[in-house]
């Protein structure tokens, strides 16, 4: 909403010391934000003045017409100035730009010669000064005297102030309301813009017959005027206030309904009443209707929406936009102004369905003031009838089904208990009352909201208005006493190790949009039935290549990945930490439950309604490529492999308190042959390894690049740990290497020795595999060092011996394991 | 040989020759190997010292006790000469050693990577752990969201202006079309709802997270970013708690002269409502008020659809975007340098934690 300091001032009496800043305060102060201030005082700078044309001469000899004027700007004799319009006549007032003047965009003024004239000023068109886009020609005014500053005549005398409305202040969509609350927070006098009006009483024939078919529709009024000039000129101030506001005149009718729009908040509508046939129904439409609204779109209606219609169907979607049939046009003599008040939900649900908003569903949809319908009518009529010179006809129709408003009752002492200040009651009730309210009571006051704030509804909303008009800025600040709290939860302490352990570890943290395209499935080589193909879909995402939700944070880790590549890097380890989006089984066969708001929902309601979301586990998945260890000067570098995707993997499960079982696996988008699957007590919970090499040329990832992933959410929260028994007796050190198949994993090599040495093995780890001729065809030895150590005494050499056997025992029973002498 | 000969060894001019001439010998050793020689020469078999003890056992038994005495002596000397001499050259050995094992310490390729957390994360942390200490408990929900749980629930029907100001992702449905009931969530405020759903008050939670608007990328605007929910309801919670509250938290966040202003302003799912304006003293443009949240008292209505008596409770909330903060204090000019995965970002903007 763009609104003049005049008109602003016209209805709340500024002081006239008030600076533009102290106003821009006081409009925050009440809640309406500053967008902008337009100071159009600024716009033109230097000698800018009213000008009469004494005399034309036409110059022909040129490409296009030019006129050579001689204008006389008070000053002794007229200047000479050269203009290509022709839109005016001599005796005729314009605004004349002087040489030293500077226009909009830079464009200086001087006194130079051009067409063969001396051309010393610039007559101006409004587009010219900025004022408006509109290049018809230049401005000739209807008045002013010769010589002095243009800049009031044409509204550069003011300051504009464009404000951002919130949706609970529609009757600040309008000066009345904008002055109202700012002659409150000044403690001036608002004098109200709908009393410019008398309300005429209805008659018993309306001034053209009419019909209300719905309850959509609360108040319906009309008014004629006959032998009007609706074309005609607007009056000056009307014209360069629509302008100030961004509205373009049009005409009278218009923009008399426009103007009186922006003064008063109430939407009006004129028709051409001899456009109009049979008698007008307000009514639902019906299924099949159209109507080719104002915009030049025909719009297929439905059921729901409300239409003023004649007999020949449609005329205009009520409270939204006119049709196009029964406008006022060019040969309109009689106009027939409407003023109603709308459903704001029926308004609201008709301009979202028809994707229409105009400035009069902006209003309704936020609720009009149905108190001053047809005073706005009859003030259209009156305007319409001062400047375009027509007959106000006597008949008025008001069909009027108000429903009374409802008082809210409101303890004098809630505002305080709910602001932390103290408001005595006079405070109260003043405050209330200069919302607009009528005050009744001593300790429990009952309120009737005004007509303009269908806002006010619940005693919070009193509250608000309380606390709002007192000043926001009398309230204290205090802070709630400590409660008893519990810190992070297990769950949550896990996150940041996680993250923190693989920052540790060389990893760099990043995230990415969790939207993915229909095509990533195939990238990453996903199996027909593979369950990480069933996504949720976005029904109106920004990128429409990428509609789908993640059901891996690889699937869209990748692109961060591909992003540091095509940047130039080429050592990369990044992880991610996300929520994937997995549809929850049969969910869009369950049926759509729907929640109260007015109590709580039952709990099995609420399951019952949260079963359809999807199941959103968080992951953590982490992708490495290039070298691991660059080269150096003191080494030759080391490329990633597979094993450094199942050790930040191992990084996640160490962070967590929990160990993986790493045994061989096979998952898109690993290799098939270098994926581990990673479990937790029996159940998988993530694989780790070198990416599918189709999955790095279809993705443009490097050979052997590496990946892992884990369901956070899987991994068990560690129970209280025991603690380790801590031998003071020194360790028996065995080496042992076992032959066994080549196909035998050495996890599971490992795990046999475990489990055959039993308590004593303190250590054991795998440091040589060997593969020889002499060892025979598909075998290899696993060397293995055992550290052995009894926490109550020094084992004895035949002890150590005897575990390794028991170990070696289990091996050989397992896998036919033989020790390598 | 005579013993004549032999017992002269014995002689003290003879012994104190052998002890200066062993000196000179031990002195001239330069390095262990050739001390080691002069060992041998000075104090080993064939030593002036070592023939004298042998000596001893031809002359007179009276004598014996006085000659021992004085090759004792005499070897004593010799022997601490050497040990002082072995000392200093031991010494210059391992200095040796050390010189010639010295390194040029910048001639050095780094053998770790070096590894970050993502700034974004880190401040969300950081502002858990503020409000951890002051008692409340971190609040999580899921961020593809029943519309219940987005909009109904925090009085946003249907109808309301509100529903179309939030440019909102929709889930499709199971034909690929409109009427999942789902969204991704537009706001941290959904937190509010689980929370009250499920605890009892008094509630004190912040609720850090990711949401989603239908925004195009650009230097202030992103699809997917994050918020932080705060939410307390207790018995007798005022709108002054509430901006005690707020100042606390923007000192932590915008330091110690950071104060904050309320404006009106309009949420459905409070009331009143207010945004929140903070005086950032380091801004990098100088000192001034910058939009930092919005924030309110619980409507009624929303702990009445979370089965929360309002004659009894009363609460506050508020919501304040992690971008825009990180942005301002770090004069982060492009909100793409935040979003667009470049490992330079986190690793190159180190926020303590």
């Amino acid at each position: 909403m763009r609104i003049p300091v005049s008109w602003l001032a016209e209805y709340a009496a500024l002081p006239d010391d008030l600076t533009t800043e102290a106003l821009d305060a006081v409009l925050v102060e009440a809640g309406l934000e500053v967008e902008e201030v337009d100071d159009l005082r600024g716009r033109v700078t230097g000698p800018l003045v009213v000008g009469r044309v004494a005399s034309i001469e036409e110059l022909t000899e040129f490409k296009k017409p030019i006129r050579h004027c001689w204008v006389e700007v008070g000053e002794a004799e007229p200047r000479s100035v050269i203009c290509g319009a022709r839109n005016f006549a001599e005796g005729d007032l314009v605004v004349v730009a002087l040489p030293g003047a500077e226009l909009p965009g830079g464009f200086k003024i001087g006194s130079r010669k051009t067409y063969g004239r001396l051309s010393d000023g610039m007559i101006c068109s409004a587009r010219e000064l900025g004022v408006s886009d509109d290049h018809e020609g230049i401005i000739v005014l209807e008045s002013g005297t010769v010589g002095e500053d243009a800049r009031p005549v044409v509204g550069l005398d003011d300051v504009v102030f464009e404000l951002a409305i919130t949706p609970d202040m529609g009757y600040c969509f309008s000066v009345r309301g904008i002055a109202r609350e700012v002659a409150h927070r000044l403690g001036v006098a608002f004098t109200d813009p709908a009393a410019k009006a008398v309300e005429p009483a209805a008659t018993e024939h309306p001034p053209y017959p009419v019909r209300v078919e719905t309850d959509g529709c609360s108040r319906f009024t009309l008014r004629e005027v006959r032998d009007v000039d609706a074309n005609a000129e607007s009056p000056e101030w009307m014209a360069k206030r629509l302008t100030q506001a961004g509205m373009r005149p049009l005409g009278l009718a218009v923009d008399v309904t426009n103007y009186l729009m922006l003064e008063l908040g109430h939407p009006l509508h004129a028709f051409d009443r001899d456009a109009l046939e049979d008698v007008m129904v307000v009514r639902r439409a019906k299924a099949g209707e159209t109507l080719t609204t104002l915009d030049d779109v025909e719009r297929k209606l439905d059921p729901e929406d409300m239409v003023i219609t004649d007999g020949t169907g449609p005329l205009s979607l009520a409270g939204v936009m006119g049709g196009q049939t029964s406008e006022v046009g060019p040969t309109t003599r009689n106009v027939l102004i409407e003023a109603a008040h709308w459903n704001p939900t029926a308004i609201a649900r008709t301009s979202r369905r028809h994707k229409l908003t105009s400035e009069a569903s902006k209003r309704y949809e936020r609720g009009a003031d149905a108190a001053i319908s047809l005073l706005a009518a009859q003030r259209a009529a009156d305007l319409l009838v001062e400047y375009g010179g027509g007959t106000l006809v006597d008949a008025v129709a008001d069909i009027d089904h108000r429903e009374p408003i409802t008082p809210i009752t409101i303890p004098v002492d809630l505002p305080s208990k709910t602001i932390g200040v103290d408001y005595d009651r006079s405070t109260v009730v003043a405050m209330l009352e200069a919302a607009g309210c009528t005050v009744e009571g001593d300790e429990v006051l009952t309120v009737t909201p005004a007509s303009w704030r269908p806002d006010l509804t619940d005693p919070a909303d009193l509250v608000e208005e309380v606390a709002r008009l007192h000043g926001y800025g009398h309230i204290p600040s205090s802070i709630p006493r400590a409660i008893a709290g519990t810190g992070l939860t297990s769950s949550q302490r896990r996150r940041r190790r996680v993250a923190r352990a693989l920052a540790d570890n060389g990893f760099v943290e990043t995230y990415t949009f969790p939207f993915v395209s229909r095509d990533r499935a195939d990238e990453l080589g996903l199996d027909e039935k593979d369950p990480q193909r069933e996504a949720v879909a976005v029904l109106n995402p920004l990128d429409d290549a990428a509609p789908l939700l993640r059901t891996t944070v690889l699937a869209s880790l990748v692109n961060a990945v591909r992003i540091n590549l095509s940047r130039g890097a080429k050592d990369l380890a990044v992880f991610e930490e996300g929520l994937v989006f997995q549809p929850a089984e049969g969910w869009s066969d369950l049926e759509v439950v729907e929640l109260p708001v007015s109590k709580r929902p039952e709990d099995e309601a609420i399951a019952a309604a949260i079963r359809r979301l999807p199941v959103q586990p968080r992951h953590v998945a982490a992708v490495l490529c290039g070298q691991a260890v660059p080269a150096g000067v003191d080494a030759p570098g080391r490329a990633v492999d597979w094993a450094d995707a199942v050790e930040a993997a191992e990084v996640v499960a160490a962070a967590s308190g929990v160990t993986l079982d790493v045994a061989q696996g096979e998952a898109a988008p690993w290799h098939p042959g270098r994926c581990a699957a990673l479990r937790v007590d029996g159940v998988v919970v993530g694989h780790a390894g070198e990416l599918h090499p189709e999955v790095c040329e279809r993705l443009g990832l490097p050979r052997r690049t590496a990946a892992m992933e884990l369901d956070l959410t899987a991994l068990p929260l560690p129970d209280l740990a025991p603690a380790p028994v801590i031998s003071h007796f020194p360790a028996t050190l065995i080496d042992v290497a076992i032959v066994v198949g080549e196909t035998v994993p050495a996890g599971e090599v490992e795990a046999a020795l475990r489990a055959g040495a039993g308590e004593l093995l303190d250590s054991l780890r795998l440091f040589d595999v060997y593969r020889d001729a002499k060892l025979g065809e598909g075998k290899k030895s696993l060397a293995f060092k055992l550290e052995l150590r009894a926490a109550d005494r020094t084992l004895t050499n035949e002890e150590g011996v005897a575990v390794r056997d028991a170990a070696v025992a289990v091996a050989a029973e397992r896998f036919g394991a033989a020790i390598r002498e | 040989m005579s013993t004549d000969i032999e017992a002269g060894l014995l002689q003290p001019e003879a012994l104190a020759g052998a002890v200066k001439d062993a000196a000179a010998i031990i002195a001239a050793a330069s390095n262990l190997e050739e001390l080691a020689a002069a060992k041998s020469a000075t104090l080993g078999d064939k030593a002036p010292v070592s023939l004298a003890r042998r000596a001893i056992g031809s002359i007179p038994g009276k004598e014996r006790g006085e000659a021992g005495r004085n090759v004792n002596a005499a070897r004593t000397e010799i022997t601490g000469l050497y040990e002082a001499r072995e000392e200093i050259l031991k010494a210059a050995e391992a200095a040796r050693i050390l010189r010639e094992e010295t390194v040029d310490v910048t001639a050095r390729t780094a053998r770790r990577r070096e590894g970050a957390r993502h700034p974004i994360n880190v401040q969300m942390d950081r502002i858990a752990d503020l409000f951890v200490a002051m008692g409340y408990e971190i609040g999580e929900g899921p961020e593809v969201e029943l519309e219940w749980f987005n909009f109904d629930a925090l009085n946003i029907h249907p109808d309301h202006p509100a529903r179309t100001m939030m440019d909102t992702f929709h889930i499709a449905d199971g034909k690929g079309e409109y009427g999942s009931n789902m969204v991704l969530r537009t706001h941290t405020s959904t937190v509010q709802i689980h929370t009250m759903l499920t605890q009892e008050p008094p509630i004190y939670t912040v609720a850090p997270g990711r949401v989603y608007r239908t925004d195009e990328v650009d230097a202030t605007h992103s699809p997917v970013f994050h918020q932080t929910e705060g939410l307390v309801v207790d018995k007798g919670i005022t709108m002054a708690d509430l901006k005690g509250t707020l100042d606390h938290f923007a000192k932590s966040v915008f330091g110690a002269e950071a104060i904050t202003r309320l404006r009106p302003s309009y949420f459905p799912f409070t009331e009143p409502s207010a945004e929140v304006d903070v005086w950032f003293a380091a801004h990098k443009d100088g000192p001034r008020w910058i939009e930092w949240g919005g924030c309110g008292m619980v409507n009624p209505r929303v702990l009445r659809a979370c089965g929360i008596d309002p004659d009894v409770y009363s609460g506050f909330a508020f919501g304040m975007g992690v971008e825009r903060a990180l942005m301002l204090r770090h004069g982060i000019t492009d909100l793409r340098d935040i979003i667009d995965g470049d490992v330079r970002f986190p690793a190159g903007l180190k926020v303590e934690e």
